[in-house]
C-alpha cells in the first residue's frame, strides 16, 4: 500500500513562494541548458536555421581542431596552477591570522582587498600595465639586478602572469577559512596539546580535518570558475602571444560571437561542462577519504 | 619566553611584508593615476613627482562622443535594479524553501544546489538566441529578468541558511495571532534578516559591477556601455598613447567598490563567513 502524505494547505503555499524561481529555472537555466546540448549537434547561427549534423562538431573538435587541444591544455594548466595556489595561500594566511594577533582587522582588510576587484576589467588593465616590458615590475627587477622578463610577450611566461593575477585574489577564500577555523572548538586543541602533540601535529590531525568540508566546497567552486576564465586572458593578452593564453573561454567566445559558429561553440561548451562534471564527481568520490563531517552526516 | 617573543615578531614581520606585496598593486594604481605618461613606466618611485589630475580630466571624456559620466550612469542603471530584484526574489524563494514542507521540496532543493554548479559558459549561447527572440539584446533586460526570477541559487542558498537559524516558534506564534504567511515573512522575518540581505546585496553589487563577459555579449551600443565595456574601449583607443587616462579611469571604476567595502566591511566578512562561497 502506498503511503500518502498529507500536506497542509499552508505547506502548499510554499509552492507559490518558490514559483518565481521555478519559472526562472525553466526559462533561463533548464531551457538554455537543454538547448545548448541540441545546438552542439547542429550547424547553427543567428542568420541560419538549425541544421542537424550529428556528431560532426565533436568529431571536428577532437580530430581536426588543433587550436582546441591547445586551448584545452592551456585551460587545464591554468586551473591546476591557480586553484591549489589560491587555496594554499588562503589557508596559510588564515592559519596564521587565527592566532591571537593584534590588528587582525587591518591585516585581513589588506589581504582581502584584491579579491574585491576580482573579474573586473580594471584589475586586468592594472596587471597589463604593471607587467609590460617597461612596466614597474621589470623596473623593480632591474633595481635588484635581475634582467627583465617578458611577462606578457613570451609564450612561455604569459600564462603564469595571468595565473598570478588570479592567485593574488585569494582573500575571499582566506576570510572563509578564517571563519571556519574560528569554529573549531578550542577544547580540541587543548586536549591534543595536553596529550603532548606538537603544534604541527595538532594542525594536521585536528584543525585541518575539521575544516575539510569548507576546503572541499571551495575547491569545487574555484575549479568551476577557473575552467571558465575569460576576462583576464581577453583583456591582458587577448589570448596571445602565439595563442599561449588562448583559454577555452576565449575559444568559445570567438567561435560563437565572432565566427558565428554557434553549434560548434556549443560543442565546446559541452566539453567544458563534461570536464566540470568529471572534476566535481572525482572530488565528490574522493571526498569520503579526506572530507570530515563532524556531525557524521554527508553534505 | 624570549623564543616566543621572537617567534611572534617574525610572524608579524612576515604578515606585514607579505601584506605590502598584496596591497602594492592597488597603491601603485592609485598613485600612478596621478603620474604623467612617462612617469608610469620606468619609474620606481611609488609617489608621483607632482599630483596631476590631467589623466582624470582627459580620461573622463571617454571616446569623445560618450564619456564616463554616461558609463557610470549606465552601470548604476544596470547594477542597482539587478541587486534589488535579486534580493526581493531570492528572499521570497528562500522563505518558501525554508518554512514550507510542500511536495517535492527536497528534490527541488537538490536541484537548486545542483544549479550552483551550472557553468555560465554552457547556457550563454542559447540565452543569447532566446534574448534575441524576445528583442532584449542591447537592453538591460538580460540582466534584470534572471534577477527577478531568482536565477541566483547562491543567494537563495545563503538566505535559506539564514532562515534555518531563526526559530520556527516565531512564525507559529504569529500564525496564532492570525497572521498570514506573507505577513509573517514581511513583518516578522524580513526585519530580522536585514544584515543577511545587506551582505547578499553587497555581493551581488560587487559581482554585477565587475562582470564583463555578459555585458560584452548582451550590450553592443556605446551609449549603453557599462563601465567595464567603457574601460575596455578606452584600452583599445588609448593604449600606447595615453596609458595614464586608462589607468585613471580604471581607478575611478573601482573607487565605488573600495568605498563601499570600507563602509560595510563587517557585512562583507560576515557574508562570506555564513555562506562559505567564492567572492
Amino acid at each position: 500500500m502506498r503511503k500518502v502524505r498529507k500536506y497542509s494547505p499552508r505547506d502548499m503555499k510554499g509552492l507559490i513562494y518558490i514559483a518565481p524561481w521555478l519559472i526562472g529555472l525553466l526559462v533561463f537555466q533548464m531551457y538554455p541548458f537543454i538547448e545548448s546540448f541540441i545546438y552542439s549537434f547542429a550547424d547553427f547561427n543567428m542568420h541560419k536555421s538549425l541544421q542537424f549534423v550529428g556528431l560532426k562538431n565533436y568529431i571536428r573538435l577532437f580530430t581536426r581542431d588543433r587550436e582546441f587541444y591547445s586551448s584545452l591544455f592551456i585551460t587545464l594548466r591554468y586551473t591546476v596552477f591557480t586553484v591549489p595556489g589560491k587555496i594554499v595561500f588562503a589557508l596559510l594566511i588564515a592559519v596564521i591570522l587565527n592566532r591571537d594577533i593584534k590588528g587582525i582587522n587591518v591585516i585581513r582588510t589588506v589581504y582581502y582587498l584584491p579579491s574585491l576587484l576580482s573579474g573586473s576589467v580594471a584589475v586586468s588593465i592594472l596587471w597589463k600595465l604593471m607587467f609590460m616590458g617597461d612596466g614597474v615590475i621589470n623596473a623593480m627587477l632591474g633595481w635588484l639586478g635581475v634582467p627583465p622578463v617578458a611577462w606578457l610577450g613570451s609564450p612561455k611566461v604569459a600564462l603564469t602572469t595571468i595565473s598570478m593575477l588570479e592567485i593574488w585574489q585569494f582573500g575571499s577564500s582566506m576570510v572563509l577559512f578564517l571563519a571556519a577555523l574560528k569554529q573549531v572548538p578550542h577544547e580540541l586543541h587543548e586536549a591534543a596539546e595536553i596529550d603532548g602533540a606538537r603544534k604541527a601535529r595538532v594542525f594536521f590531525s585536528v584543525t585541518l580535518p575539521m575544516i575539510t568540508p569548507i576546503i572541499f566546497f571551495n575547491l569545487i567552486m574555484q575549479t568551476i570558475t577557473a575552467l571558465q576564465n575569460f576576462t583576464s586572458a581577453f583583456v591582458i593578452t587577448g589570448g596571445g602571444p602565439m595563442k599561449s593564453t588562448y583559454v577555452l573561454g576565449m575559444k568559445l567566445y570567438t567561435e560563437a560571437f565572432k565566427n558565428y559558429k554557434m553549434g560548434y561553440a556549443s560543442a565546446i561548451s559541452w566539453v567544458l561542462f563534461a570536464m566540470i562534471l568529471a572534476v566535481t564527481l572525482l572530488l565528490f568520490h574522493s571526498s569520503s577519504m579526506w572530507v570530515h563531517y563532524s556531525d557524521g552526516e554527508e553534505m | 619566553m624570549k623564543a616566543r617573543t621572537l617567534k611572534k615578531s617574525l610572524t608579524y614581520l612576515f604578515l606585514i611584508l607579505f601584506g605590502i606585496v598584496m596591497i602594492y598593486p592597488i597603491l601603485w594604481m592609485f598613485f600612478a593615476s596621478f603620474k604623467t605618461n612617462n612617469e608610469i613606466f620606468g619609474s620606481l618611485r611609488l609617489l608621483p613627482e607632482r599630483f596631476s589630475l590631467d589623466s582624470y580630466i582627459a580620461g573622463w571624456k571617454g571616446s569623445g562622443r560618450v564619456g564616463y559620466d554616461k558609463f557610470f550612469a549606465n552601470t548604476f542603471k544596470l547594477v542597482l535594479p539587478v541587486v534589488a530584484f535579486t534580493l526581493v526574489s531570492c528572499s521570497i524563494v528562500a522563505y518558501g524553501f525554508a518554512r514550507f514542507r510542500f511536495p517535492g521540496r527536497r528534490p527541488l532543493f537538490m536541484l537548486l544546489i545542483a544549479t550552483l554548479m551550472l557553468p555560465n559558459a554552457v547556457i550563454i549561447i542559447p540565452r543569447y538566441t532566446l534574448f534575441n527572440t524576445f528583442g532584449w539584446l542591447n537592453t538591460y533586460l538580460p540582466f534584470y529578468m534572471p534577477a527577478l526570477f531568482a536565477c541566483y541559487p547562491f543567494f537563495i542558498f545563503m538566505l535559506v541558511q539564514f532562515f534555518r537559524g531563526v526559530p520556527r516558534e516565531l512564525d507559529e506564534s504569529a500564525y496564532i495571532d492570525g497572521c498570514g504567511t506573507f505577513r509573517v515573512f514581511y513583518s516578522i522575518l524580513l526585519p530580522l534578516m536585514k544584515p543577511s540581505l545587506f551582505s547578499a546585496g553587497l555581493f551581488q553589487f560587487m559581482w554585477t559591477w565587475n562582470d564583463y563577459f555578459n555585458s560584452l555579449i548582451f550590450i553592443n551600443s556605446v551609449e549603453k556601455y557599462p563601465i567595464s565595456l567603457g574601460l575596455r574601449m578606452s584600452l583599445d583607443l588609448e593604449a600606447s598613447v595615453a596609458w595614464g587616462n586608462v589607468l585613471a579611469m580604471a581607478m575611478v571604476s573601482v573607487l565605488p567598490l573600495i568605498l563601499l567595502f570600507f563602509v560595510a566591511q563587517k557585512y562583507f566578512v560576515e557574508g562570506i563567513a555564513t555562506t562559505g562561497l567564492k567572492g
